[in-house]
């Protein structure tokens, strides 16, 4: 496998991630993120199809509490670290397109 | 300076005063934090309220705890309620966290005293501290040099006399390398022995909070003081806090050490000689000294930086502009979500959340993410083979002693390169320390790693002892 990314898929990419790149940022990008995929193509030549992956050092089992009321944060010291709250909630900008 | 035991001691004796203690560590860091950039937030009131309150409980007659008085410097990725907490980026600038993590709460119960949160790169992405959004913070030993990182504020605050202790956090290396360029001792532990709760996440599966300090007794008490189970992570070890402090001076009589070439290949020849004597000085002790080859160790880098990235652009897309942090406005949700992560991430984080989303992407997942995942458990099995042939594991922390600003910032890969050595035991979930031994290059220190299996701190902080006295160090 050689560096397979293309310029399309780092603007791709950054669209996924919400993130907006300059022309010149994804030039770099591109160049960089092959480089950084190129040293990775030592594990493409690796024949691991019986290996189990490990995805957490210690194969995670679920934790689970005893379901009782516990103390949290109060609502209006998290709505006073929003950049933007309303009527005891987050507001944000408009989600939805104006109707046809 | 003092160690942080030596000022427990007095503190605890009313020979010093956790007051008197605090104020020399503000007075260090007075005098140089300026020139170094080491604290991006100094909390003076809060430290001295703490002080007082040890104080106050030493004359009533109290056992004020472990680390009684004892300054300590916090990375600022860790949350402490209503003190600034920016992972050095702009997206949390401001923000003051309304909960402590558990570490903090562990620590103001053994006594200790937070004095102030330290530089770091951006949400630990780095190896130099030159990925902040608030400047890099300089080498206390020599300012024209990176101290290392990512928790290079507090390798540095160390280093430079500020506080005799600092708690960093290690995702492929960012305690250990940075001790070894600051020339501190710094361990990462087991994966699950500290509880993240309040760690801010990079990389779930990797991350551990760990001690940072001069003295291997100094990072023992540290460490014991934070360790053991927290309910508030799920995945925190079930028991309770070790007994380290207690094993220091357990030697390595009768140990099997095994030199990994893998963990000396490509590392410059003062680092090799440091380590070669270093594996003298433990068998002088006692040890038996065996030599291995881990071929799997030269995977760990392309592993991880597939694995890492794969989890941050997860961690990080809470970061959208709408609950905490920076917000940039735009004309509907997706576009503020969009303006805002533009302009509060920095360059590193932007790399590692596309590799990490193209890593996951469709079409590529099971060629890179599913591959090094793969790797990981051959990685695992690796260690667990090395484990039957020694009880540690000994090579270099990194393959050079700390490098100058700049020297490596255009190419991510080489910096990348600094963590080659450190990277295996994240994957793993397993325990190491760096040990400052010998110097190397312009009379900087070396770091000399000493790896070993799950739960193995006594014994990782036993060998490092028997090193520190090997180098003449009380």
């Amino acid at each position: 496998m050689t560096s397979p990314l293309r310029r399309e898929d780092v603007a791709h990419v950054a669209k996924l991630a919400r993130l907006s790149l300059t022309e010149a940022e994804l030039d770099l990008f591109t160049e960089q993120l092959g480089q950084i995929l190129e040293h990775a193509n030592d594990m493409s030549t690796l024949n691991l199809e019986d290996v189990i992956p490990t995805a957490h050092p210690f194969g995670l089992v679920n934790v689970v509490r005893d379901d009782v009321v516990r103390p949290s944060l109060d609502r209006d010291v998290v709505l006073a670290m929003a950049p933007d709250a309303q009527d005891g909630r987050f507001a944000v900008p408009r989600i939805m397109g104006e109707a046809p | 300076m003092k160690t942080a035991q030596g000022i427990a001691r007095d503190v605890q004796s009313g020979e010093s005063s956790a007051t008197a203690e605090l104020e020399n560590s503000l007075s260090a860091i007075g005098a140089r934090n300026e020139e170094l950039n080491i604290f991006l937030y100094v909390d003076e009131a809060g430290a001295r309220a703490a002080a007082l309150s040890v104080d106050e409980r030493v004359a009533k007659g109290e056992n004020v705890g472990p680390l009684a008085g004892v300054p300590i410097a916090i990375k600022d990725n860790m949350c402490q309620t209503g003190i600034p907490t920016t992972c050095s980026s702009k997206i949390l600038e401001g923000w003051r966290p309304p909960y402590n993590a558990t570490v903090i709460d562990r620590l103001m119960a053994c006594g200790a005293v937070p004095v102030g949160k330290t530089n770091l790169d951006e949400f630990a992405m780095g190896s130099s501290t030159e990925n902040s959004a608030f400047g890099p913070t300089r080498n206390p030993l020599d300012p024209s040099r990176v101290p290392g990182g990512s928790s290079g504020g507090s390798a540095a605050a160390v280093a430079a006399n500020m506080t005799p202790l600092a708690l960093g956090s290690d995702t492929g290396g960012s305690i250990r390398q940075p001790a070894a360029l600051c020339g501190l001792v710094g361990m990462k532990p087991s994966y699950g022995l500290v509880s993240r709760y309040g760690l801010i996440a990079f990389a779930s599966s990797l991350d551990q909070i760990g001690p940072l300090s001069k003295t291997v007794t100094d990072a023992a008490m540290l460490l014991e003081a934070i360790a053991g189970h927290d309910p508030m992570d799920s995945t925190s070890l079930p028991e309770p806090s070790p007994s380290l402090v207690a094993h220091v001076n357990d030697g390595v009589a009768g140990k099997r050490v095994a030199l990994v070439r893998e963990l000396v290949e490509g590392a410059d020849d003062d680092v090799v000689a440091s380590v070669n004597r270093a594996v003298a000085a433990l068998k002088d002790a006692g040890a038996t000294i065996v030599e291995l080859s881990i071929p799997e160790f030269r995977l760990g880098l392309s592993a991880y930086y597939l694995i890492a990235p794969a989890e941050a652009s997860s961690n990080l897309a809470r970061y959208d502009g709408v609950r905490f942090g920076l917000r940039v406005n735009g004309e509907d949700v997706a576009a503020m979500n969009e303006a805002t992560r533009t302009a509060g991430f920095g360059a590193e984080v932007k790399r590692r959340i596309m590799l990490g989303t193209y890593a996951l992407s469709a079409g590529y997942f099971d060629a890179y993410y599913g591959q090094a995942l793969k790797v990981r458990t051959q990685m695992i099995d690796a260690f667990k083979r090395a484990y039957q042939q020694a009880d540690l594991l000994i090579g270099a922390t990194t393959p050079s002693v700390a490098f100058a600003f700049g020297s490596k910032t255009s190419d991510p890969m080489a910096m990348y390169l600094s963590d080659v050595f450190t990277i295996p035991t994240n994957l793993a979930g397993e325990a190491a320390v760096s040990v400052p031994f010998g110097t190397g290059e312009a009379g900087l220190p070396v770091g000399v790693q000493l790896l070993g299996p799950g739960r193995s701190e006594a014994q990782l902080f036993a060998a490092a002892r028997v090193l520190e006295l090997a180098e003449g160090r009380p």
